[in-house]
């Protein structure tokens, strides 16, 4: 009974801190102009669509309104601005029917008030820096202590020798430490215990790559692109709610915004620097993105082949996030239905330039994770078949349920 | 328990110290340890265990301070818009082998097809598949596959051969160029061949069936005016009598008939209907096997057989035939045909006998009810004769041209020496096989046809019941559609793919109702299908006097048949996954071989001995016919007529048509005869002894052992329908003294006259244990499978090595015992196997039973297998080490351990097996059909059935994400889905409105059970018991069921 107090409290603590993540959703206006429209507009420059600060003073509301909900319509009436618009950017805007006219307000309001952000102060040992250790101070302090129980033990031997002598008492002869069968038993079983940690541990930790941060073919961004842009990590990794895999976007996703985008104008606020301490050009990054794209900047068009096919190459990216093949995950089961943050198993994504593993991504810590976790159990009616859950649940006698609970630690749940 | 007494092979029956000594082995092999008293004595000395201790520390330690390989994620260039990587996409396209049709749906993973299952929509097979349908997905991948053009055995350009055929075909003068198929049921191809056939005045084409129903199309041409076939309602039968059709098996359209024959067996104590099945037959069948009554007869007297018959059912006349057994089903068919709604089917390929097959469906009424002239069949058009004037001709020389598409009768044409030698004389010989099969290697030009899943096409099973085939991949290798083919020598300029889609927009009348009828996969006549009857015109008599003249001789006859899973050959000869699986009657693998009944076999030295049943080695007799003669290893099958030797078809291989299919048994295709009409299954042999060395047959139905405990239930409909609740209480003086607590003594006084089979199991479930209950807070899934509606057809078999990765392991291992098939169909006779006419044989699909009390889960010492709080049996494969202990303590022997390294998953090259039959299972173009939500296991760990775990985590995903409890129906396993007569329901047992919750509680209470209910492990999956239409269930008494006495 207790423990499972301690328990569910446990429970209820972690799964408030990880809350935090959820609870605190982005103002309205941010986050729909995150996911609908940060991937073709910024608010005070001209990317793929105009800036966007300003323009309820240039058009009237229900202009924009309409225009966000089917502008082909526009166009086909023959708007000026419309043309315009079109003309200047060589593309029309993907309609938003989705989006009510109390959106696309509190989107206005967004770039509106939105400020150009100020250069953030140089990080002083960031997140990803490993912490202060003190183990050398402890190791220096134990050797002392090691050498004056030796010391001490050796002058105390000597003492007693020279009084036994001074008694007429005949010393034993003495023998080496080195050669006491008490010192090789010791030295024997310490060494055996040591090798056997050192052997299981290593075996344990086989193939986890926590930290792993390997070189990629093209210097990518994920602080400039989901920290900075704050573009949404599902406008590249689209797989992430439907599929196991999150997918890595094909190249010709990277083309949406970036046949526009040709050059890293934020070297100065930003500068990209790799974990060895070079700098990086990021322009040159988006001309090595253009090769594998197959895209010529100079005649803003795709090369093609005689039938017409695009000629780009895939990008080879090196893997980081491996798991083994006998285990099976899903990310739209953590994305979709578990409701899950990106960021709870691949760490501060969003402040990395250069992407490292952030969790151990051991069994272990995925199972604690669905110890801890509390499904959407009232919110999902897909759990509506845990009869006896809700009953308690509605006695009061349980405040929540983990993935535990419903089986989420289970063998088949991951291994088939 | 039951009484009844069932073998599953000569060897149990009789209880050979052989046998016994194999059902207390643990393993078939001499293990290579030294098992000896003295530890310190042992052969393996200390050094080598110190040695062998040694190098694995050291090994460990290296390994580990390895580095990591970089790995690389490679997203698509342009990422196609339908494709979401890890999400299947389906496709609906059509299976046509010949005239074999079933619609399907392709299931693909980026890109690559990895399953096959059955369209739904189709009103013909209903969703249903075979085994050969389930593993056709196997052949795509095949390495043997043509990679191109062949010219003169030398590869070559699709542009260099149309030229060179172009030109030959129109220098060919008075020369006629023939186009040679089998069976064809596109529409638009045979537009095509028309359209060539324009093209090229005096060309013709020729339908040639390798295995044929000439005789069948001939003799409905005479009696009413066709050449072609009916459609057969075996739902709607009452009495099926069948004079050696093999219709669930082999004959003409098995997955329709056995969807069909099934909905006429699903019997229930609240709906006591169930269909009478007649069968006559020389060799043992698995549609005998189904039969309510069965008789054997030699081949040659099938005529009289059915002469008799049509006397009986027009005259009343006694028939007066060889056996006495014979006379009363006659009799007794007779009877029942006359009450209506009768069928006789006849598997002969004599036009006299289909001619008084006709007579007897027309006089019985059948004509017009189960016989549907309105609606025919298009499954098989060769007839005989024309190929027979086809190698006429080319021996003639007056043959310029011959293309080949879909045949091969080098191999399989009766006389094929003489079609060689015409072959020779033709100056411009084309074949479309997909490899140089025995056919292509004599060919001037090979131009390889696509595989189905990499074509567009069409198929017309019936009038006005079309089925469209759409590619699930592009094509893997420079191939090219026969249809192509065919249009550039015509020098036409498009392409099949675009003159398909012309054909069937214009006949659909627009892209909207093209699109739709491309997704469904099927274009059908609304509502059911029409039905009716032609009007008969056959001359009995004189066919009846025609089978009275040509009687047969008093020795021994051959019956050649199409194994199940082999079919005629073609491409299926090289599929590892047909190869391994076990012949439904005889349990053997790889190989083809001589049938003979016991008592023959006794004569010819090879009975029934230690040496000759367990023992994989056989005796090799030699079967000798006017012109041809194989030595043959003997397998002995109870339920054949004793003068009758059974050899299957499709095996005997040029090495070049496989690794699979080279060295496997032997062609029985030349034992064929023609007898100036059609071609003739049966000929007059003699046997012989030989002293050659036993050949040994891979046989698994001696595998798993139960130690003769009694597991299937079968009653008569008459025991069933007089007392519903004869198993019931079967079960209850089993398991009944545990169904209620102690305390709770007085429920158990006032118990109802009715035996509550919830509350009894309830109580069980509770009381039978020291072990906790497992609580199944939110799914239980459970499985029942019907005994009366399996057909042991083995398309679940292949179905779920296909969806689960299960490897093939070879003959040698099979031998071994080390078979991997997570689901294997136990087939158990019962009857005197002295007396063919007794035996009955029931089949019995055995997989994981995911018991809630398991007995493997307690004993492994890891907790590598244990419970799900969904009811099932979890294995976890990195966890396993090995112990074999679950295996031992599995009452079901459903468990099977990783001898060797069967899919290159260890890092170690030695320990693969090298075994050539498997080995092209390991290539990398091989490896493409692997299922990548199923680990594949590497060496030393234990697998099983696993109900298809990912199946059912992903329905569940789907739900989930939908936010809506699962539905009943979403989560199917692939065994069920393969399943072409839905013997096999699986469903949630705590949803109250499953399907499978009705039929367990309502629907079907009275016949389920569970397999060796009395252990109370506890079983997830139940059986449904077998209800036999006759008098009596065969087997011995409980006095002589030593087996049952001695170990329970």
């Amino acid at each position: 009974m207790f423990r499972g107090l301690a328990h569910s409290a446990l429970a209820l603590v972690i799964a408030l801190l990880f809350c935090n993540f959820s609870a605190i959703a982005a103002p309205d206006g941010k986050a729909l102009f995150m996911s609908n429209c940060a991937s073709c507009h910024n608010p005070l420059k001209d990317a793929t669509g105009p800036a966007l600060q300003g323009a309820d003073q240039r058009n009237t509301k229900e202009w924009i309104y309409n225009w966000v909900h089917n502008p082909p319509a526009i166009l086909a009436a023959g708007d000026k601005h419309a043309n315009e618009l079109k003309a200047k950017f060589g593309a029309v805007m993907t309609p938003f029917p989705q989006l009510s006219k109390d959106d696309i307000d509190a989107i206005l309001k967004y770039v509106d008030d939105y400020k150009a952000p100020v250069a953030a102060a140089p990080a002083a040992g960031g997140t990803g820096q490993p912490q202060e250790d003190n183990t050398w101070v402890y190791t220096v302090v134990t050797i002392a202590l090691l050498t004056l129980v030796l010391i001490l033990w050796r002058a105390n031997n000597a003492l007693r020798r020279i009084a036994n002598e001074k008694s007429g008492i005949q010393n034993e002869k003495p023998i080496p430490l080195y050669r006491s069968k008490l010192t090789i038993a010791i030295v024997a079983i310490i060494a055996f215990i040591m090798a056997g940690y050192w052997m299981v541990n290593g075996a344990v930790n086989m193939g986890r790559q926590q930290n792993y941060q390997p070189l990629q073919p093209i210097f990518y961004s994920h602080k400039v692109h989901a920290g900075i842009n704050q573009i949404n990590c599902l406008y590249c990794h689209a797989g992430a709610e439907k599929s196991r895999q999150a997918m890595i976007p094909s190249s010709n996703i990277c083309m949406n915004c970036h046949k526009q985008i040709n050059e890293y104008s934020g070297d100065k606020d930003h500068p990209l620097v790799t974990a060895e301490g070079n700098h990086i050009d990021g322009t040159k990054q988006i001309q090595e993105l253009y090769r594998y794209a197959g895209w010529d900047p100079a005649k803003k068009d795709y090369n093609r082949d005689a039938k017409g096919n695009i000629l780009a190459t895939p990008i080879k990216w090196v893997k980081i996030h491996n798991l083994p093949d006998h285990v099976y995950f899903n990310h739209s089961q953590h994305v979709k239905v578990g409701q899950v943050q990106c960021q709870r198993c691949h760490g501060p994504i969003q402040e990395m330039d250069e992407v490292y593993q952030f969790a151990p991504l051991s069994m272990g810590w995925c199972i604690n994770c669905h110890r801890q976790t509390q499904v959407q159990f009232a919110d999902n009616d897909y759990y509506k078949i845990f009869e006896k859950y809700h009953q308690e649940m509605k006695d009061g006698s349980r405040k929540g349920v983990t993935v535990e609970e419903i089986g989420g630690t289970e063998c088949q749940r991951c291994h088939y | 328990m039951s009484q009844k007494k069932y073998w599953n092979g000569l060897e149990e029956l009789n209880s050979t110290a052989a046998q016994q000594q194999l059902a207390e082995n643990e393993f078939r092999e001499e293990l290579p340890l030294d098992m000896g008293d003295k530890l310190f004595g042992a052969t393996t000395p200390r050094r080598d265990f110190l040695k062998f201790l040694g190098f694995s520390t050291l090994a460990a330690t290296i390994v580990s301070s390895c580095e990591m390989p970089v790995r690389r994620a490679i997203p698509y260039a342009i990422k196609p818009e339908d494709i979401v990587p890890g999400i299947p996409n389906y496709y609906a396209s059509t299976f046509a082998d010949g005239g074999d049709y079933c619609a399907v749906v392709i299931k693909t993973r980026d890109g690559r097809p990895i399953k096959i299952e059955g369209n739904e929509l189709s009103s013909i097979t209903k969703g249903g598949t075979s085994a050969r349908v389930q593993a056709s997905v196997l052949n795509l991948y095949d390495k043997t596959r043509l990679r191109q053009p062949m010219a003169d055995g030398q590869e070559a350009t699709f542009e260099a051969i149309d030229g060179s055929i172009k030109e030959a075909i129109a220098k060919a003068g008075g020369q006629a160029t023939y186009i040679l198929t089998s069976t064809i049921i596109s529409p638009s191809t045979k537009d095509i061949i028309a359209q060539f056939i324009a093209k090229y005045p005096g060309s013709k084409h020729v339908v040639y069936d390798a295995v044929s129903y000439s005789g069948m199309l001939q003799a409905n041409e005479a009696c009413y005016g066709k050449r072609t076939l009916p459609s057969y309602n075996f739902e709607k039968a009452q009495t099926i009598v069948s004079l050696g059709a093999d219709f669930l098996g082999t004959w003409l359209s098995p997955i329709e008939f056995s969807k069909s024959y099934s909905r006429g067996r699903k019997v229930s104590a609240k709906n006591l209907k169930l269909s009478k099945h007649y069968q006559f037959e020389s060799n043992h069948t698995t549609t005998g096997a189904c039969a309510d009554h069965r008789a054997t007869c030699k081949p040659s007297e099938m005529g009289a057989i059915a002469s008799a018959l049509y006397n009986a059912v027009v005259n009343g006349t006694q028939p007066a035939l060889s056996s006495p057994k014979l006379n009363e089903l006659v009799t007794k068919a007779a009877a029942d045909l006359k009450k209506g709604n009768g069928l006789v089917v006849c598997g002969s390929n004599d036009v006299n006998v289909q001619t008084v097959v006709n007579a007897i469906n027309d006089k019985s009424g059948a004509n017009g009810t189960t016989v549907n002239w309105t609606v025919t069949s298009n499954n098989k058009q060769g007839i005989d004769s024309d190929m027979v004037a086809l190698c006429n001709a080319m021996a003639a020389g007056q043959v310029g041209a011959l293309i080949m598409h879909g045949v091969n009768p080098v191999y399989d044409y009766y006389d094929a020496k003489k079609f060689t030698e015409a072959l020779a004389k033709v100056p411009v010989t084309v074949s479309t096989a997909d490899r140089m099969d025995e056919t292509a290697q004599k060919c001037k030009f090979v131009v390889p046809d696509h595989h189905y899943l990499e074509s567009w096409g069409d198929a017309e099973p019936k009038p006005g019941y079309y089925s469209l085939m759409q590619p699930g991949i592009s094509p893997l290798f420079k191939t090219r559609a026969f249809q192509d083919s065919l249009l550039s020598w015509a020098g036409a300029s498009t392409t099949y793919g675009d003159y398909w889609k012309q054909y069937w927009t214009s006949k659909l009348g627009g892209q909207d109702k093209f699109d739709k009828a491309l997704q469904d996969g099927v274009i059908e006549p609304a509502g059911d299908m029409a039905s009716g009857g032609a009007s008969f015109a056959g001359n009995v008599s004189d066919a009846m006097s025609k089978i009275q003249a040509k009687k047969g001789g008093s020795g021994i006859e051959l019956v050649v048949y199409q194994s199940v899973a082999i079919g005629h050959g073609g491409a299926w000869s090289n599929n590892p996954w047909l190869q391994e699986m076990p012949d439904p009657i005889t349990k053997a693998t790889w190989d083809n071989y001589a049938c003979l009944s016991p008592a023959r076999a006794k004569q010819l030295d090879a009975e029934l001995t230690g040496q000759n049943e367990i023992v994989a080695a056989k005796k090799v007799i030699r079967v000798k016919s006017g012109n041809y003669e194989l030595l043959l290893p003997v397998v002995v099958v109870p339920g054949m007529h004793n003068d009758v030797v059974a050899i299957s078809l499709g095996y005997g291989r040029d090495a070049k048509v496989g690794r699979a299919a080279a060295n496997t048994g032997k062609n029985a295709y030349p034992f064929l005869t023609y007898n100036g009409q059609t071609f003739d299954y049966t000929t007059d042999v003699t046997l012989e002894k030989t002293t050659e060395k036993p050949y040994e047959i891979a046989i698994t139905q001696t595998h798993m052992s139960y130690e003769g405990r009694p597991v299937v239930h079968e009653y008569t409909l008459d025991e069933f329908s007089k007392d519903p609740e004869v198993l019931l209480k079967e079960r209850e003086k089993e398991i009944g003294e545990f169904a209620h607590v102690p305390w709770q003594e007085e429920g158990k006084e006032s118990k109802a006259e009715k035996i509550n089979a919830e509350e009894m199991e309830k109580g069980f479930r509770a009381n039978g244990t020291m072990y906790p209950v497992y609580e199944h807070p939110g799914i239980h899934w459970g499985m029942s499978i019907d005994l009366n509606t399996c057909v042991g057809c083995g398309a679940c078999v292949v179905g779920c090595m296909a969806e689960n990765n299960v490897s093939v392991v070879g003959k040698e291992h099979v031998m071994l015992a080390h078979e991997m098939h997570w689901i294997r169909i136990d087939r158990y006779f019962s009857g005197n196997p002295e007396d063919s006419d007794s035996i009955q044989t029931i089949f019995q699909p055995m997989m994981c039973q995911h018991c809630d009390n398991a007995p493997c889960e307690n004993v492994c010492p890891v907790d590598a297998t244990n419970h799900s709080s969904e009811g099932i049996n979890q294995m976890a494969y990195n966890r396993c080490i090995g112990t074999k202990y679950c295996a031992n303590n599995c009452p079901y022997k459903v468990r099977h351990f990783n001898w060797m390294d069967w899919n290159g998953a260890d890092c170690f090259d030695d320990n693969q097996y090298e075994d050539g039959r498997r080995d092209d299972m390991n290539d990398d173009l091989t490896r493409m059909v692997l299922n990548p939500d199923v680990t594949v296991r590497s060496r030393g760990v234990m697998e099983k059935c696993s109900f298809c775990v990912q199946r059912l985590q992903e329905a569940k995903l789907t739900a989930k994400k939908l936010g809506r409890p699962v539905k009943d129906g979403e989560a199917r396993t692939a065994c069920q889905m393969a399943c072409p007569t839905d013997a096999i329901v699986f469903g949630n047992m705590n949803d109250t409105e499953s399907a499978l919750h009705k039929l367990r509680r309502e629907e079907q209470t009275e016949r389920t059970f569970y397999v060796l209910e009395q252990l109370h492990v506890l079983p997830n999956v139940n059986y449904l018991a077998k209800i036999r239409n006759t008098e009596e269930i065969v087997g011995a008494n409980e006095k002589t069921d030593e087996m049952m006495n001695k170990h329970i």
